[in-house]
């Protein structure tokens, strides 16, 4: 770890979510959040997303403003790319959980970041998602994401960095392990 | 005092030294768990000069030694018969409740009423298994560390071992070296080196303070409490064992079992990344320790600084695990323990059954201690030689509390 005489900041308030950890493990019930999204279909393999509300701390809740998300295949898929594939959704979604962990435990740890930058790939057969080959997965075969990061910090602090990064990331998770997912029509 | 173990008889030696009259419930023998809940081969993981308790000293002509269960059973029944603690053996507690004078303690050989009592009823009573084992097929034989004994009463056949702290790569080892291929699925661990520098880690831990780091000083106390058992063994040969000597002697890893679906076991994919945390904690833990050689000028008495290799992992270990097909015939789940409150009838039990307190003095109930959990008081806790202090600690606020000075 590094001492500076200027104080580090990362941009990240680590002093609230520390006292919002010891706040919600003594109201456990508050920490229950629900996270949502809606999407509709534009046409084709054309979809548009739009994430607005959650439910949290015991209440509803809302971002500050909406945020849309236009997804797509690309023209190799014969469709018109309109937008990111789901499964780039997904790689963008670790990536950013993932580099917002570098950032918080960084901050939490008294490391100033100077730069980071993650660049990430999904090995995927779609003779899966073709069902051309029934032993073959739908989803990724591997998931490889590479770190550059300028930091005052030894390079073995930066490693634990992105290893405890990935230690509290909910995406990290969400794809290591398996989850129930229920699908309904109303 | 419920528990005649080791940390029930420190805290007997200390309010024997106050003039606190008490008496010390135990439901077997001295040193019961160590007797009945243990597996054959085991050792301790502290060396022989470290297992000490108060006025007791290893004077063995082993000092970096491990004690077998026999020998560790035959220190304690010394040190009981030592101190002379008021004891009362074979008698087993089955309620605990409040009442008018403190608490009631009623067991199958009488009720004793008291203002205070102490619990020293260990930190490891049963296998604290995941909801998923629910899911193990029927076929399958599931054993826990507190039923295992030997390898060879296993049924013939590959075995899944479920975690990899202290007791699941000890077991993982022996059961693999009977000709039963083992599965090993590894979670969150702590990897350390038996000796590093030629001298135990436990002796580092002990002599750079690490083991006398209180509850109040570390960072992360919910962590702290939580930790894994480190990846270590006795052995005459003081050897290191680790996930690479497991790998290198057959032992396969696989991730986290997250799920148990139609007979499959879902692994986790983060096994690359949680080996490569407990290499990196290990790094920090040996700079340390290098730290503080060159701070004492100790560097011409200890061998070289080193590393050692990081943990090999499979370039894509496999994320599900047939237990279905015959391969597997059994599955041990290591997965930890935890205390059995059972009997305890009092509200002083969180959401999750945790016994609720201030580095042993139990939350909203006046009077009741406890003794023996991991960084209950110190990182050295849930060792032999940490129920001293513990126990001295403990006592003192016993001891404020039903108005008794300090020891004459």
């Amino acid at each position: 770890m590094t001492t500076t005489d200027t104080p580090v900041n990362n941009g990240v308030n680590v002093q609230a979510l520390l006292d919002a950890r010891n706040a919600l493990v003594d109201a456990p019930e508050a920490a229950q959040f629900t996270w949502k999204a809606s999407t509709e279909w534009k046409g084709g393999t054309h979809s548009h997303s739009v994430v607005e509300e959650f439910f949290g701390l015991g209440d509803d809740q809302a971002h500050r403003t909406t945020f849309t998300f236009d997804a797509d295949h690309p023209e190799v898929f014969a469709s018109e790319d309109h937008g990111a594939t789901p499964v780039e959704f997904v790689l963008v979604g670790l990536a950013s959980c993932l580099t917002a962990g570098v950032a918080a435990v960084a901050q939490n740890r008294g490391i100033q970041l100077n730069s980071v930058t993650a660049t990430i790939e999904g090995d995927m057969d779609i003779l899966g998602i073709l069902g051309g080959d029934p032993e073959v997965r739908n989803g990724f075969n591997h998931i490889k994401v590479k770190y550059d990061i300028d930091a005052d910090a030894s390079q073995e602090d930066i490693e634990a960095l992105v290893a405890q990064s990935q230690k509290r990331s909910a995406v990290f998770d969400v794809i290591t392990n398996p989850t129930n997912v229920t699908v309904e029509v109303n | 005092m419920i528990g005649a173990g080791h940390a029930g008889l420190a805290v007997s030696h200390f309010l024997s030294q106050r003039s606190i009259d008490h008496i010390v419930v135990e439901r077997g023998e001295v040193a019961n768990t160590w007797r009945t809940e243990r597996w054959d081969s085991l050792r301790l993981l502290t060396p022989n000069w470290q297992s000490r308790l108060p006025g007791l000293e290893y004077d063995g002509d082993d000092p970096d030694g491990y004690m077998t269960m026999p020998e560790v059973i035959g220190f304690i029944d010394s040190y009981a018969k030592a101190t002379t603690a008021p004891l009362r053996t074979h008698t087993t507690v089955k309620s605990l409740r409040p009442n008018h004078d403190g608490y009631e303690v009623v067991t199958d050989d009488g009720t004793w009423s008291a203002p205070t009592v102490v619990l020293a009823t260990g930190g490891f009573n049963l296998a604290d298994i995941p909801a998923i084992a629910d899911d193990v097929p029927g076929s399958l034989e599931t054993v826990t560390p507190l039923q295992y004994r030997a390898p060879e009463r296993l049924p013939d056949g590959g075995v899944l071992v479920v975690g990899a702290s202290a007791t699941g790569i000890q077991i993982a080892e022996e059961v693999h070296a009977s000709g039963r291929p083992v599965t090993l699925s590894v979670g969150e661990h702590v990897r350390l080196p038996r000796v590093y520098r030629g001298k135990d880690i436990m002796w580092w831990l002990d002599r750079t303070g690490v083991l006398d780091e209180r509850w109040d000083e570390v960072d992360d106390l919910v962590r702290a409490r939580n930790i894994p058992s480190p990846q270590l063994v006795g052995t005459p040969e003081r050897r290191t064992l680790d996930l690479n000597a497991l790998t290198d002697q057959g032992v396969r890893l696989v991730g986290r079992v997250a799920g148990i679906v139609d007979g499959k076991a879902q692994l986790s994919g983060s096994l690359r990344n949680l080996c490569n945390l407990a290499d990196l904690k290990m790094d920090r833990l040996l700079g340390t320790i290098d730290d503080w050689v060159t701070e004492n000028g100790m560097e011409g008495e200890v061998d070289a600084p080193h590393r050692f290799i990081p943990t090999r992992v499979e370039e894509s270990p496999p994320i599900s695990l047939d237990l279905a097909d015959g391969a597997i015939s059994t599955v041990i789940w290591a997965t930890g323990f935890r205390p059995d409150y059972s009997w305890l009838h009092a509200r002083v039990l969180d959401r999750k059954g945790r016994l609720r307190h201030d580095a042993g003095v139990v939350t909203g109930a006046p009077g009741l201690y406890r003794i023996g959990l991991t960084m209950l008081r110190r990182r050295k806790s849930s060792f032999i030689h940490g129920a001293e202090d513990d126990a001295r600690d403990l006592i003192d606020h016993l001891a404020a509390y039903v108005g008794v000075g300090a020891p004459v």
